[in-house]
């Protein structure tokens, strides 16, 4: 095809002129074809580009739009005078709470009539505004400090999940049309409270700190303590993949003979890096727990599962960087009688480094996201968990993990559990990035000129 | 071994430093040294030349033993260094090749500084008590690679910074700087320009008085001008071995005259 086109048409038409003189400066056929085709391919790489960003932004989009309200949370200032009798009585009763509760609803009351608000409402009626959590947080501040009771301090209550959403938008007056827990009237004065400064809405550092709640206290959850299993599994799959995957690709790529063992090995290998990681969760729960017996729900064993699903992805890695380092730099050490493994550690792995921590960034951050092998181990369900006390604690008490987490409270039916859910995307967005710089500035550490 | 006088060198066999006894190399099936059998004489250069493919570098490669870094390379016959059989099994390679050192064929310094890339060899070996011993070694290498003078105020620069000669000759300073006996070289000078090539060959000539040289080359006048003795390669095979000058102006065997006037190669 291109034998025909080359050939100049005039040949047989003019014979005097045998050879007709080209001009360069307009483009033949062939050139405009060659030229329009990679046009085209251009054209189809902006539209790739394209489309990928539009997903991406509207995947931002989405994110920040649903996820950014469980940041806020709305506070209702109360200023409750702690008295010793009541106090006494209250933890003298059966159910604690329960008179805490009276304690806030006096002193509710007192606000309210402090703020020229009247109300027909009934304190049980009232109580709908505060969190079901919020007797606790008294009681809990009361035992911490005895020295404050008999003056009057300044609380900040968590109000109700429905409050919440309304001040954030998601709850509408006609939405509780048919919902038993509040009406139009506790809006109404939620309104009014807001004018008077005691309902605020504010950053919500609970959120990131705290620990989950039950499934009538989404104001109260919190992803702190999934957040602090992540990072113990984080610990155990670095500390254990790292050295593991590397010992095993300087080994396989520098010192065992190429035979059929390794082959079969290398296949293996590779495959393991295809399989499901819910086939890691169930391998992990069958050796990890059912034949070794270590604790369920520890960030220990799902450490140990997603190291088994990390290795093949930072073996793969790190064989390939080995191999890319040129071998004149093996030459020129074994050449002034360095041992094979001199070579290797003093220039070999150095040159590696970078390549090396890529393919471990890129290995934590699958095992970071990863949630189906921990259902498998038990680290999803209601871990309402306080944090772990110790390093040990860390390792061995039962808790979550971030993605787990995030799964749970997507799985529950109150909208403000979804919001918490797009919440805790955001702050795993983040703990990935904060993993994913760390690794930039390790890498540029270690990254040499030639 | 410095005091020996010179004349001992030429004349007899026992004096040769590497001798090699119908060696053969096989890479898996293809055989690609075939019998060769050469004396190699301490403090003279050496060169090997021959057609590409001809097996010269195979056959530099097995004198320190680099070949055994491929694993489907094997190697016959016997080849003595100083009397000593470098493929006895009681050998151990990372020794032989602090005796054999090697220069190759594109520089390939360790990115790292100047200074560490000559006291690397040192510091594995144990050579400098302390860093004042080290300092001396490095200094007193890269004296007698004639680089001294150029990087005496640089020596924490990254090696790979340099140009391509003076890599090169950082590359030989490195060599040196182990205390080996024989330094191989294969085609040191193919990727350096005329000029840096020329400062390599002075630096040959001078390493002559203490060093015994093997360098292989594409440059029949690069052989000319530096080496005492010349061995020609073709298909694997030794054609000859001689006295540089005669190798040049009165070769005994046909395919060697062909190939020194360019009628091959």
């Amino acid at each position: 095809m291109t034998d025909t086109t080359l050939t100049p048409p005039s040949d047989t038409s003019n014979a005097p002129t045998p050879h007709k003189i080209k001009s360069i400066l307009e483009p033949d056929a062939l050139t405009r074809k060659r030229n329009a085709a990679e046009a085209r391919f251009k054209i189809y790489g902006i539209v790739a580009i394209a489309i990928g960003l539009f997903f991406l932004v509207a995947l931002l989009w989405a994110i920040l739009a649903n996820g950014l309200g469980a940041f806020q949370q709305t506070f209702l200032k109360v200023d409750i005078p702690l008295n010793q009798e009541q106090i006494e009585a209250a933890e003298k009763s059966v159910v604690k709470t329960s008179k805490y509760r009276a304690i806030i609803d006096g002193a509710f009351a007192k606000e309210l009539t402090d703020a020229n608000i009247t109300t027909d409402m009934s304190a049980r009626d009232l109580q709908k505004l505060f969190s079901s959590g919020a007797a606790a947080t008294v009681r809990e501040y009361a035992l911490a400090n005895p020295d404050r009771i008999g003056s009057t301090v300044t609380f900040e209550l968590v109000a109700s999940s429905r409050v919440d959403g309304y001040l954030k938008g998601r709850v509408k007056r006609e939405d509780l049309v048919e919902d038993k827990n509040l009406d139009a009237a506790h809006l109404d004065l939620s309104d009014q409270l807001e004018d008077a400064g005691i309902l605020e809405k504010r950053f919500n550092w609970a959120f990131i700190t705290g620990t989950d709640a039950s499934d009538s206290r989404p104001e109260q959850a919190g992803i702190g303590a999934s957040m602090i299993g992540s990072f113990f599994m984080m610990l155990v799959v670095l500390f254990l993949s790292l050295p593991i995957g590397v010992a095993a690709s300087i080994y396989l790529e520098e010192f065992a003979p190429q035979n059929r063992v390794t082959d079969l090995i290398e296949v293996n290998i590779s495959n393991l890096a295809a399989v499901p990681s819910i086939v890691f969760g169930i391998l992990g729960l069958a050796v990890f727990i059912q034949f070794m017996h270590l604790p369920q729900s520890a960030p220990l064993v799902g450490g140990l599962v997603l190291t088994l699903m990390t290795l093949p992805t930072i073996i793969i890695s790190t064989r390939a960087s080995l191999k890319a380092v040129p071998p004149s730099i093996r030459d020129a050490a074994l050449g002034i009688g360095a041992s094979k493994m001199q070579s290797i550690f003093h220039h070999v792995l150095p040159l590696a480094m970078p390549g090396i921590l890529t393919g471990t960034i890129i290995g934590l951050a699958q095992a970071l996201g990863e949630t189906a092998p921990l259902l498998l181990i038990g680290m999803v369900g209601f871990i309402a968990s306080n944090y772990p006390d110790g390093v040990a604690a860390g390792f061995f008490s039962p808790n979550s993990a971030m993605p787990a987490q995030i799964y749970e409270w997507a799985k529950r039916a109150d909208p403000a559990f979804y919001e918490r859910a797009w919440g805790g995307i955001i702050v795993l967005l983040i703990f990935l990035m904060t993993m994913n710089i760390i690794a930039i500035i390790l890498r540029r550490r270690f990254e040499r000129r030639w | 071994m410095n005091e020996m006088p010179n004349i001992e060198q030429a004349n007899e066999m026992t004096a040769s430093k590497i001798s090699a006894d119908k060696v053969q190399v096989y890479y898996g099936d293809t055989h690609a040294i075939k019998d060769v059998d050469i004396e190699i004489e301490p403090r003279t250069v050496t060169a090997f030349i021959g057609p590409s493919g001809c097996g010269k570098s195979t056959f530099l490669r097995t004198l320190n033993r680099m070949n055994d870094t491929i694993d489907i390379c094997r190697v016959e016959g016997s080849i003595k260094i100083d009397g000593e059989d470098i493929y006895d099994p009681k050998v151990d390679p990372v020794q032989l090749r602090a005796k054999v050192g090697m220069v190759f064929q594109k520089p390939n310094p360790f990115p790292k500084s100047i200074y560490d890339n000559i006291a690397y060899g040192p510091r594995i070996h144990g050579l400098a008590r302390n860093k004042s011993e080290l300092d001396d070694i490095v200094s007193s290498s890269l004296q007698k690679a004639g680089l001294w003078e150029e990087v005496k105020n640089r020596l924490d620069e990254p090696g790979t910074g340099m140009s391509g000669g003076q890599q090169q000759r950082l590359c030989i300073a490195r060599a040196i700087a182990v205390s080996p006996e024989v330094i191989l070289m294969d085609e040191p000078c193919s990727a350096l320009d005329p000029i840096a090539t020329a400062k390599v060959e002075e630096l040959i000539d001078e390493l002559r008085e203490n060093f015994t040289i093997v360098i292989v080359t594409h440059s029949m006048q690069q052989a000319a001008r530096v080496s005492q003795r010349t061995a020609f390669f073709h298909l694997g095979v030794l054609v000859e071995e001689g006295p540089t000058q005669e190798i040049f102006t009165n070769p005994k065997d046909k395919r060697t005259q062909d190939y020194i006037t360019g009628r091959f190669g």
